[in-house]
């Protein structure tokens, strides 16, 4: 899994090749990341109004519960709690649609392609954002950290955080190599050493 | 602490309102996690910020190494603004008064 990394093609656009399997792991992993982010409704007996809900507002947004979520939707204030929670009515909403929108164009290029993806520079970008929701939750739910990353690498196949490791180990490859594709056009590339 | 570097300065503006004092500054803070690629930090500033390379590395190694680093810094409207950049990004920020 995961020999080949995203490349700029001789006619700039940015690749990926990939196999069957591969792309029906990436599609399912995005799946569960779609239905992580989607907005909830409101509360059992509550409406959304609709003035709010046009403007980005959600008056029922409050802080997850859910470790992989609250690192997804951080506070905005560190030492303010109803700062970061008015923050939150006001930019959540918003910040789940764009997620939302980026893991649709990932399924969607994933759909329209075979073993060769080929995204525009705007695809690329959801590419981005979506690969980095997908590590956070993952490093989220298998405890990764500074410190203990190194020793993921020694797991036994048969430890059920071995697939999800592998996985995440297997997003970084593609981020890191999509970041060095995508940098190539500022003034100032990225090379391999950065 | 304030970012140096070649990216336009922006000058502070009181609010309207306000007294006639100028807003104490406001700071963007990201803050350092296991997970994000050192260059995708570099790259999200380099393309958000627009910060020249070798500043956007700089600010980049102090998030890795000090644990933080301030990131722009203005009114508080305008932190909020980048503070909503990072998260999109999936870098993780907050915002302060710069005491």
């Amino acid at each position: 899994m995961g020999e080949h990394g995203f490349r700029r093609s001789l006619q700039g656009r940015v690749v990926l090749r990939v196999d069957e399997e591969e792309k029906l792991l990436l599609a399912a992993l995005v799946h569960q990341i779609l239905e992580l982010v989607t907005p909830d409704g409101p509360p059992p007996g509550r409406d959304v109004d609709p003035l709010a809900a046009m403007v980005g507002i959600d008056p029922y947004a409050r802080r997850p519960d859910d470790p992989a979520l609250r690192r997804l939707f951080p506070d905005a204030y560190a030492d303010d709690e109803d700062a970061a929670a008015e923050f939150r009515r006001f930019t959540e909403r918003s910040l789940r649609d764009t997620k939302v929108a980026h893991a649709n164009t990932v399924l969607e290029t994933l759909r329209r392609s075979g073993t060769k993806v080929v995204l525009s520079d705007g695809d690329a970008q959801a590419w981005l954002g979506t690969l980095n929701d997908l590590r956070l939750t993952l490093a989220s739910r298998i405890g990764l950290d500074e410190e203990n990353h190194e020793a993921f690498y020694d797991l036994p196949e048969e430890h059920p955080f071995f697939a999800l490791f592998h996985l995440y180990d297997w997003f970084t490859f593609l981020q890191e190599t999509l970041v060095h594709a995508l940098s190539g056009l500022l003034s100032e590339p990225l090379d391999a050493a950065d | 602490m304030r970012p140096v570097g070649i990216a336009p300065v922006e000058l502070e503006r009181p609010e309207a309102g306000s007294s006639t004092l100028p807003d104490t500054p406001w700071i963007t803070i990201v803050w350092n996690d296991p997970v994000n690629l050192m260059s995708y930090v570099t790259y999200v500033f380099m393309t958000y910020f627009g910060y020249p390379k070798e500043k956007a590395q700089r600010l980049m190694t102090d998030v890795h190494t000090k644990g933080r680093a301030v990131v722009s810094s203005g009114s508080r409207e305008e932190m909020e603004r980048d503070v909503t950049a990072m998260h999109s990004y999936g870098l993780w920020a907050t915002l302060q008064k710069d005491d």
